[in-house]
């Protein structure tokens, strides 16, 4: 028995083998791109020192200072670690877990690369500021943390939702209409969570109820929230700004101790409330997808429904319920964005985060742990392209800009048939 | 405990699926529900468990009146259901989905999120499989079990649930004859620790071998009770009612030459194991091959790799000296095979279309009906007329959707296009499944005329009767491979064995592994046991169920 | 046999059914003109709320409603009144006009052509998509890509009157296809699902084209600091179709072509029946012998063909508002509106004219409605939102007017 059951395993194998020798070749081949690029180009060859900038605020007391080295043989080293990754990745028979090992190591060190790339030569302009590149990484990653955490909600109780963008939308409006209106950045908090759930029960109601199918409704939704609040800040908010539209926004808070860790200290624990809660969600999603009941019954639901209601779940009712509620996190997601950073909201803010969110859960494997890491990538491409605007690099932003999305082009036509959806996801749940 | 249910009505729109149905299931009995396809048990067995809400009638447990609103009143009154199609989901471990919707939770924040107490989960799947004889590893994910061992995860799942009264929906349409002589020995075991069973079949053996008591239903009425002493033949004019006979009107073939041909081929199914295991096979011209065999045997890969549908790992298909692998669906179709899929409404016609566009599925692109580039809706309209005719399609509107159509006419559209162009070779698989008595004689009729024609015809079909009456020559499928090809005139008998793997050699075999009696001990030879390697996915050639997650 | 459906009922596995089933839903519901006249008007008066709400002064008027509620009737009438007169004036006809030139007194008509002429190839393009089972939401890449090819071909090629605006068409038609069929090759081949595909590949497109235009070649040198390519050549632009007085170009024409075309194309060609199987059964067109990548491929390059013209009716036309060269926002938002548009004409070809003339007036009307009523043009997109959300829900709209329902072919014609 044993004999067959290896001789049958064989052919399966071999298939697997074929699907990952792409995958491996084409992040080689990226990694001696980078060799070329990153390590003998001209912008670190001639010994040009790589310079990092190591604080926050390079002139506040006691900062450490920018550190230099030189350039080429550390983007030469950190470009073959991606070479060998992805050759090993092609070729080595590896497990799952060593597989998802090379993946994070090639990406750190192809990312590393090209830090290093760019900031050498950099000294008399303060180098990257490191410190600085994770700041905004983190700042940009917030909203699109929490816009795929409420995709992973919904769509892990079989609910497409392509209208993050407009739950961002509303609650980015609403929360920073009712912060000025009222004075408080907690009324602003709580109406523009609870204006990000109006938009997530109307989802609800015309897919679960009214049958719409829900790639179409979201795309809808979305329109009708751009449409809305252009329509009410052209009226109300731009011209009477005072009235309706000069919010107060959350203050850092500092957690004492921690926030003095040199690099990262100031960048984790020295922000905002909505920061740290962000954190927290996180953490009680993953454990709550995974470890309870209420985890168990929502995953139930989007993956055979009938079973769900076969032993007495209320398939619809945990789909009303799970939608609504991921619409207070996307709610979230746009409070960040007006009083959780820049105040007043102007038209059409949210930029398409709303769809990075989208790409972010699916990269991340409907987890919020694996979404979270694939956000922090997108937000990295974001964040270091304000970091590196003032260094003159031979990139332009445009294509720095890019590389998220054809990265992720790139991830889904690799992954295709590996990765799974929730199976009952965009089916309406009809009983007999 | 005592289940009653009185004057149950269900009306579906103006159809009438359950008539004012009694029955009445006295502790530690199994109750056996006996009836056609379509004779309404399972709706009735859906009032039962609250999933349907009867229009009229009432049911009474222990005497009481239960209003069943939904599963979950259903399960507190201690009614557990195995359904036809399992209600598992396939990405959830055997004991996730055994304590879904009756989780325990241990302290966590309680309510909603209450932390899952994962241990005591595993210790009831073992404890309630222990008691009754139902090996399984609780830790195994259900899309990676075979389809015998998914049924077993359902039953647990009822005993856990402290099921008192359990209904089966057609268990053993998906086993093997072993694994059916399993499941009656776990049926008797309930029984004896005082559960009831309610078994839905419509196959007169396993009613005889096993029941208790027996109702019948047809058309949404009880139309009588019997007992096991019963003969088959009163069991079966009762069930269809009329007397029963399945013969085809069949002179005796002329067979000619070797024209279709299928040699050592082997093919993986979707889990990488060997469905078809390097089979050979010829049928000659003028020759009606029917293959045998139960459910999940190979069948439906070997059908769907002759027509290219899935890719061969090894071996050749050809037919008149044409290899025919490699080639896919379309240029299969083009070299003259005719191909009839066993699921219709999902693999055969596009609900959406019209009868006539559906009468042209797959020959859209050849004269007369299209050029070039367009379609010459004229002549497909005229195609359409005729075909109907010939075939006694009804409603006889070419443009109606196919989806409105009854079952037996959507396998006539089927059959008529496939018969509607000069074939070199029929592919049937499960040609009259759930097709009314009429519309089973005229396919059957056309099947034959075809053979008459002098060419070559592949019959797959499950049901014996089918079999029997068709065939030229029968070959059976076990596990991927065939284990006999016999002559029409061998005894039901001797199919049966072969269709449980039981050649002559291997029964000499079995009888010297296992004493008289001792089935238990034959499926242990034959069965990976869960922790034995089972859970890994490549647990050999057990038949995996496809499309779990329906 | 009369019970046989009862049992059919019991759940068959339907791996495809979900997109299937809603398209059905959606598209094929017992779903009458009545439904969407009375979507339109159900959503005008949602706008008309809008209005009143945001009108601040008219709120004011509220506050004292007890005391005078005849003021705060007529602010909201006047609000409500003006608003939707000068959509009508913008989209239809301006009474004062009567007496001015054809400019004045065709204005309104032609701009309402203008504005649907992209919404008529983009709710083509959606639709030809949606019929084969895929969600084309890359009209955006799309139409972008196809605005480049256009665009370059305008201003870099130098070919004689005539010939140079039918290759600059072409050019712009085909980088929309290639944009598409990229899209359904990764889906056919790669299994990669296109809704995703698409929307990653729509901020490729706005990002390159954000590079192009700073890039050398592309940029316009006298434009230093804008973001704009250079313009296209005279000879490559859309001809007139009535002169220079009257504001219409070829893009109308070319437009009516395709829905021709399509409409033969969906029901009468070979293509379209493949097509047309894929999108209802997909399993069923594979066993039937339909080579299903193949056929998304061409489904998605086509679509893509269409956005392509869009981009080329957006940078060669005469709504362009940058003397006809490329601008970062020369989608103007169209892909999005043409899934509304494909929505509201049902999939049907000419029904996506009508529901292209609808939006397009709207967004004709728009603008006057903004000059002279002082409301921004952001209310006929939620306008139009609702009148998509009514008529893809019409039951919605049913419940609202008490109409009879008949429910029983939207809930059993997918299963039988």
């Amino acid at each position: 028995m044993t004999a067959t059951a290896a001789e049958l395993t064989a052919p399966a194998a071999r298939g697997l083998d074929r699907a990952r020798l792409i995958p491996g070749l084409a992040q080689a081949a990226v990694g001696a791109y980078a060799l070329w690029a990153f390590g003998l180009g001209a912008r670190t060859a001639s010994g040009a020192k790589a310079a990092v900038g190591m604080a926050l605020n390079p002139n506040a007391p006691g900062a450490l200072g920018m550190q230099t080295f030189p350039a080429a043989p550390v983007a030469i080293a950190l470009s073959l670690v991606c070479v060998v990754c992805g050759v090993a990745r092609a070729f080595a028979p590896l497990g799952p877990a060593a597989r998802r090992g090379l993946t994070v190591g090639y990406v750190v060190s192809f990312v590393l690369a090209f830090l290093v790339w760019a900031s050498a030569g950099t000294s008399t302009l303060g180098g990257v500021s490191l410190p600085g590149v994770l700041n905004n990484t983190l700042i940009v990653s917030v909203p699109l943390i929490l816009g795929a955490l409420c995709g992973i909600i919904c769509e892990r109780s079989g609910v497409v939702n392509v209208a993050i963008e407009g739950q961002f939308l509303f609650g980015a409006f609403s929360s920073a209409m009712a912060a000025t209106m009222s004075g408080s950045v907690w009324i602003g908090l709580v109406v523009g969570a609870l204006s990000g759930a109006l938009l997530g029960s109307l989802l609800a109601v015309l897919a679960n109820r009214y049958h719409i199918e829900q790639v179409v409704l979201g795309v809808v939704l979305n329109l009708f929230a751009l449409g809305l609040t252009n329509f009410l800040y052209d009226k109300l908010l731009s011209p009477k700004a005072a009235e309706f539209n000069q919010p107060p926004v959350f203050q850092a808070i500092r957690i004492p101790g921690l926030a003095d860790i040199p690099v990262i200290g100031p960048v984790l624990f020295d922000q905002n409330i909505l920061f740290y809660l962000t954190f927290l969600i996180i953490a009680v999603l993953q454990v709550g997808l995974f470890r309870t009941r209420w985890g168990l019954r929502t995953r139930a639901v989007g993956e055979h429904p009938r079973a769900a209601d076969t032993v007495g779940i209320k398939v619809l009712g945990t789909r009303y319920r799970n939608v609504v509620m991921a619409g207070l996190i996307s709610g979230l997601g746009g409070v960040w964005l007006t009083i959780g950073q820049v105040g007043s909201f102007t038209t059409n803010m949210s930029a398409g985060k709303g769809f990075i969110a989208l790409a972010a859960l699916i990269v991340g494997r409907w987890s919020p742990v694996g979404a979270l890491g694939a956000a922090l990538l997108f937000g990295f491409a974001g964040g270091l392209n304000n970091a590196l605007a003032p260094l003159g690099t031979p990139l332009p932003g445009q294509v720095l800009s890019m590389a998220p999305y054809l990265a992720t082009v790139f991830v889904v036509a690799s992954l295709g048939g590996i990765v799974r959806a929730p199976a009952a996801e965009n089916q309406p749940y009809v009983k007999d | 405990m005592r289940l009653e249910l009185r004057a149950i009505t269900k009306r579906f729109g103006s159809l009438v699926a359950n008539d004012r149905i009694d029955l009445v299931v006295e502790p530690g009995e199994i109750h056996c529900l006996l009836g056609e396809n379509g004779a309404g048990k399972s709706t009735l067995m859906n009032v039962l468990y609250g999933l349907y809400h009867p229009d009229e009638g009432e049911i009474l447990v222990d005497g009481e009146v239960k209003r069943l609103q939904g599963p979950r009143d259903a399960i507190a009154a201690g009614i557990g259901m195995v359904h036809q199609h399992f209600m598992l989901v396939p990405v959830f471990t055997v004991a996730e989905n055994v304590v879904l919707g009756d989780e325990t939770v241990t302290a966590g924040f309680g309510g909603p999120l209450g932390w899952l107490d994962r241990r005591k989960a595993r210790r009831e799947v073992r404890e309630v499989s222990e008691r009754y004889g139902l090996p399984l590893d609780p830790d195994a994910r259900i899309e990676d079990l075979p389809v015998g061992l998914q049924q077993r995860v359902e039953i647990v799942k009822a005993l856990v649930r402290d099921a008192q009264v359990l209904i089966l929906d057609e268990p053993t349409a998906v086993l093997t004859p072993q694994e059916i002589e399993e499941l009656f020995t776990v049926m008797n075991t309930l029984r004896e620790a005082g559960k009831s069973i309610v078994f839905i079949t419509h196959k007169l053996k396993e009613v005889l071998a096993i029941a208790d008591r027996i109702t019948v239903i047809r058309r949404g009425r009880v139309v009588g009770t019997a007992t096991a002493q019963m003969s088959e033949q009163e069991l079966a004019s009762m069930m269809v009612g009329r007397a029963v006979q399945l013969v085809v009107e069949k002179g005796p073939g002329t067979p000619g030459d070797n024209a279709f041909e299928v040699s050592d081929l082997t093919v993986l199914d979707q889990h990488g194991n060997r469905a078809v295991d390097g089979i050979s096979f010829a049928v000659r011209g003028g020759e009606i091959l029917c293959i045998a065999g139960v459910d999940g045997n190979g069948q439906s890969e070997l059908a769907q790799a002759i027509l290219g549908l899935i890719p061969v790992q090894a071996g050749s298909i050809t037919l008149d000296g044409r290899q025919l692998v490699g080639g896919g669906p379309r240029r299969t179709l083009d070299a003259g095979v005719g191909f009839v899929p066993e699921d219709r409404s999902r693999d055969g016609l596009v609900a959406g279309f019209t009868v006539a566009e559906n009468l042209v599925l797959d020959l859209y692109k050849s004269k007369p009906f299209a050029g070039a580039f367009s379609l010459d809706l004229t002549a497909i309209g005229k195609n359409a007329e005729a075909r109907i005719a010939e075939f006694d399609i009804r409603p006889t509107d070419p443009d109606l959707p196919a989806g409105t159509l009854s079952g037996g006419n959507q396998q006539k559209v089927v059959v008529a296009r496939e018969m509607s162009r000069p074939l070199r070779l029929l592919v049937a698989s499960q040609p009259t499944r759930g097709v009314d008595v009429g519309a089973q004689e005229f396919i059957h009729k056309r099947i034959v005329a075809e053979r008459d024609q002098g060419r070559p015809v592949v019959i797959v079909s499950t049901e014996l009767d089918e079999v029997l009456a068709l065939a030229d020559k029968i070959a059976v499928m076990y596990r991927g491979k065939i284990v006999g090809v016999v002559p029409p005139d061998t005894s039901r008998e001797q199919i049966g064995l072969l269709m449980a793997g039981i050649t002559d050699s291997a029964a000499a075999a079995q009888r010297s592994a296992a004493p008289a009696g001792g089935t238990a001990g034959g499926t242990a030879a034959d069965h990976v046991e869960p922790g034995e390697g089972a859970d890994d996915g490549a647990a050999g050639p057990d038949r995996k169920r496809e499309g779990t997650g329906s | 046999m009369t019970t046989q459906s009862t049992e059919q009922e019991t759940p068959a596995p339907e791996p495809f059914g979900g997109l299937g089933q809603a398209a059905r839903n959606v598209f094929n519901a017992e779903n009458s003109l009545l439904v969407t006249f009375l979507a339109v008007v159900l959503a005008l008066v949602a706008g008309a709320i809008l209005m009143v709400v945001s009108d601040t002064e008219t709120l004011n008027r509220a506050g004292y409603f007890f005391s005078a509620p005849g003021d705060f009737f007529s602010a909201a009438w006047h609000d409500v009144s003006s608003g939707y007169t000068a959509l009508f004036k913008g989209a239809i006809f301006d009474p004062a006009t009567v007496n001015g030139t054809p400019t004045q007194f065709f204005g309104p008509i032609t701009n309402t052509l203008l504005m649907a002429t992209p919404l008529i190839f983009g709710g083509l393009a959606v639709s030809l998509a949606f019929r084969g089972g895929l969600f084309n939401i890359g009209g955006q890449g799309q139409l972008i890509a196809g605005a480049i090819f256009a665009a370059y071909v305008s201003f870099a090629w130098h070919l004689p009157p005539g010939l140079h605006v039918l290759v600059a068409v072409l050019a712009g038609a085909f980088g929309g296809m290639l944009y598409g069929a990229l899209v359904g090759w990764l889906k056919a081949w790669r299994g990669a699902h296109e809704v995703i595909v698409t929307i990653m590949l729509n901020y490729v497109a706005f990002y390159f084209l954000g590079y192009l235009l700073n890039a050398n070649g592309f940029h316009n040198p006298d434009k230093l600091g804008q973001a704009v390519s250079k313009p296209a050549d005279a000879d490559a632009r859309l001809p007139r179709l009535f002169g220079d007085s009257v504001n219409t170009d070829v893009g109308l024409v070319i437009a009516v072509a395709a829905t021709i075309a399509t409409a033969w194309l969906l029901h009468r060609s070979k293509l379209g029946f493949e097509v047309r199987a894929l999108g209802i059964n997909p399993r069923a067109a594979r066993i039937a012998g339909i080579n299903v990548g193949r056929t998304q491929v061409l489904a998605m390059a086509l679509s893509g063909l269409l956005f392509g013209l869009v981009g080329v009716t957006q940078t060669l036309g005469t709504t362009n508002p940058n003397n006809n060269s490329l601008s970062p926002n020369i989608d103007a938002g169209l892909g999005f509106d043409a899934i509304t548009v494909a929505l509201l004409g049902r999939n049907r070809p000419w029904g996506i004219v009508a529901a292209a003339l609808l939006f397009g007036a709207f967004n004709a009307g728009a603008s006057v409605m903004q000059a002279s009523a002082g409301l921004p043009v952001d209310i006929v997109n939620v306008v139009k939102a609702i009148i998509v959300i009514f008529v893809a829900a019409p039951q919605i709209v049913r419940e609202i007017f008490r109409l009879r329902t008949q429910r029983a072919p939207l809930a059993t014609g997918g299963k039988a």
